[in-house]
């Protein structure tokens, strides 16, 4: 399973470039992200190749973050590639509470970082399917 | 229940006996106080005029500003050969207050925490633990002063160095702890981190005040040490410890009306307010003999219910103090304080909640705005989570408030901090 750091951002200029600013001068690398917003807040969620320290030096600079178990996947990066595996956790009746794509360097695969409700079930569940689960020493190093 | 005969008394009897002391401590202060004779004389009374429980309406209040301008003496109604303990709060902001006792305001006093320790679970087989500070703060001494009258085994180890308490309340077998219930909080992570489960102990209950707290507080703290856990109520102006207590019902603070009357007032119009409406906590005490006190505004906001209570005892029961009225803000015609929000974030689990209260005006309409910051127990990576817990504060706030809120989350220490503590309130309106 993959940490992934999510941190609670105002919808105000100058959030997401402070956080970035606080990696990047501690030498941790932002792998991929994603954001979720509403009119008045967002959730900014991380993938970084040194979670644990991330979180240390966020929370050194007074920024919450917290560390979120996620799963990522590799799908054929063509059409239906992604429905097939999204099939499967329907047909297990395993809620997918949000994912989003990681960037990768080109392949013919795209890599999917997905937050479930049971996230031992889904792992089974696709390991049955035969959909390859991307370790985090890959996601983490690349 | 300690004394039956006084505290479970009919009502109509406590009525006429509180009409007879409170005649008594009017005739004492006019004729020997000469602040309450100049008081009473603008007001256009004389003690003689008071002539019902209900006329005493028409008195002056007593402020704690009366106490300060009158330091130290000023208020007293005896000679200083007859007073035999003075106490005197901490006078943060500026001045400290004195105040007096005779001998039978120690007896009083005494007779009040007997009250409040048996109401809290204990006997004269308790060992009582009392961890209040000792000296001129009315905690220590007065809660020591009730063990010994119950005659229970008692502890007088003051506050600090917890681990100590900790391994003594052990050896010694306390059942019962006396102090703040923040220091109870203490002691129980303490307990945690000596590896001492709450069945290494004969703990049974404990009688926590000085200091607002909340249920949620109350929940913690007896889950962590196994206990029941009792509230109490006093003023060092009024007489210490021991003005409310608890009984096991835990369904408000009975105030001891043999020795005090307790009114509720509007704090912006001073008007008397019916039981069961919040306001400001007024106490008259009607057996005191170095330093009465007549009308004293606590600051406290409060409830009284005086239906009869399932302990059997009648006095008066206040609900717990929800804020001081110093703090209230009127938005749209509704009386707010900053405290009610505190306490909602307290029950939605938050233990030390970051708030501000944004009030404004927009055309003849007052809004307000409730900036909550989101810490780590709160925050959910998914915008459903957070939403809901938005939804969550703004519902409560309208039930508790009755005043419709914005609710904003923000991020963590994004509220300005003035020595630790959030900036409470902005009040935007006054600028126009």
């Amino acid at each position: 399973m993959i940490k992934q750091i999510s941190v609670f951002l105002e919808n105000k200029s100058g959030r997401l470039v402070r956080i970035a600013q606080v990696l990047g001068e501690a030498g941790i690398n932002i792998r991929g992200l994603s954001i979720a917003d509403t009119s008045d807040f967002g959730i900014l969620r991380m993938i970084v190749d040194q979670p644990d320290q991330a979180i240390a030096e966020l929370k050194e600079k007074g920024i919450m973050a917290t560390v979120t178990e996620v799963i990522a996947i590799e799908v054929p990066d063509t059409p239906g590639g992604l429905a097939k595996v999204l099939a499967y956790m329907n047909d297990a009746g395993i809620n997918i509470e949000y994912l989003y794509s990681f960037i990768e360097k080109p392949t013919t695969n795209a890599i999917i970082m997905m937050r479930v409700e049971k996230i031992n079930e889904a792992l089974e569940v696709l390991k049955k399917q035969n959909v390859p689960i991307v370790g985090d020493d890959r996601i983490y190093s690349f | 229940m300690w004394n039956y005969k006084y505290e479970a008394m009919k009502r109509d009897k406590l009525e006429i006996m509180q009409f007879l002391r409170l005649k008594q401590t009017l005739e004492r202060v006019y004729q020997l106080v000469p602040f309450y004779h100049k008081r009473f004389r603008e007001a256009g009374i004389e003690a003689g005029d008071i002539r019902s429980l209900e006329e005493l309406q028409r008195l002056p209040f007593t402020i704690k500003d009366d106490l300060r301008d009158n330091y130290p003496y000023g208020l007293f109604t005896v000679d200083l050969s007859e007073v035999v303990r003075l106490h005197s709060s901490s006078g943060t902001t500026g001045i400290p207050t004195v105040v007096g006792y005779t001998k039978n305001d120690l007896e009083v006093w005494s007779e009040l925490m007997a009250r409040t320790l048996t109401a809290g679970g204990g006997s004269s087989d308790s060992v009582v633990h009392i961890a209040y500070g000792y000296g001129l703060f009315t905690g220590g001494l007065g809660a020591h002063y009730g063990a010994e009258r119950i005659g229970a085994t008692v502890v007088p180890i003051s506050g600090g160095q917890t681990r100590r308490q900790v391994k003594m309340m052990r050896d010694l077998g306390t059942t019962l702890l006396a102090c703040t219930p923040s220091y109870a909080l203490y002691i129980a992570e303490t307990m945690e981190e000596m590896n001492l489960c709450p069945t290494d102990m004969k703990l049974k209950s404990g009688v926590f005040g000085a200091e607002p707290w909340s249920e949620n507080m109350r929940k913690v703290i007896e889950e962590k040490l196994r206990i029941d856990a009792y509230d109490i109520y006093g003023l060092s102006e009024i007489i210490g410890p021991g003005v409310g207590y608890e009984c096991p019902a835990k369904a408000g603070l009975h105030i001891s009306e043999d020795h005090f009357i307790a009114e509720i007032i509007d704090p912006l119009t001073e008007e008397v307010l019916p039981d069961g409406a919040t306001g400001e906590l007024v106490i008259t005490t009607i057996s005191k003999e170095a330093l009465p006190m007549i009308r004293y505004r606590t600051r406290d906001i409060t409830t009284l219910e005086r239906k009869p209570c399932i302990c059997g005892r009648t006095h008066v029961r206040m609900a717990k103090v929800s804020g001081r009225s110093d703090d209230m803000l009127i938005i749209r015609g509704v009386n707010v304080f900053p405290s009610q929000v505190e306490s909602i974030l307290l029950e939605l689990g938050e233990i030390e909640p970051h708030y501000q209260l944004v009030v404004d005006r927009s055309g003849t309409l007052d809004t307000l705005q409730v900036m909550v910051e989101v810490s780590e127990q709160m925050f959910s990576d998914q915008v459903r989570g957070l939403e809901t817990l938005e939804n969550k504060i703004r519902l409560e706030i309208d039930n508790l408030l009755g005043v419709a809120a914005n609710v904003k989350l923000v991020e963590p220490k994004s509220i300005p901090r003035s020595e630790g503590k959030a900036q409470r309130v902005i009040d935007r309106r006054n600028l126009k």
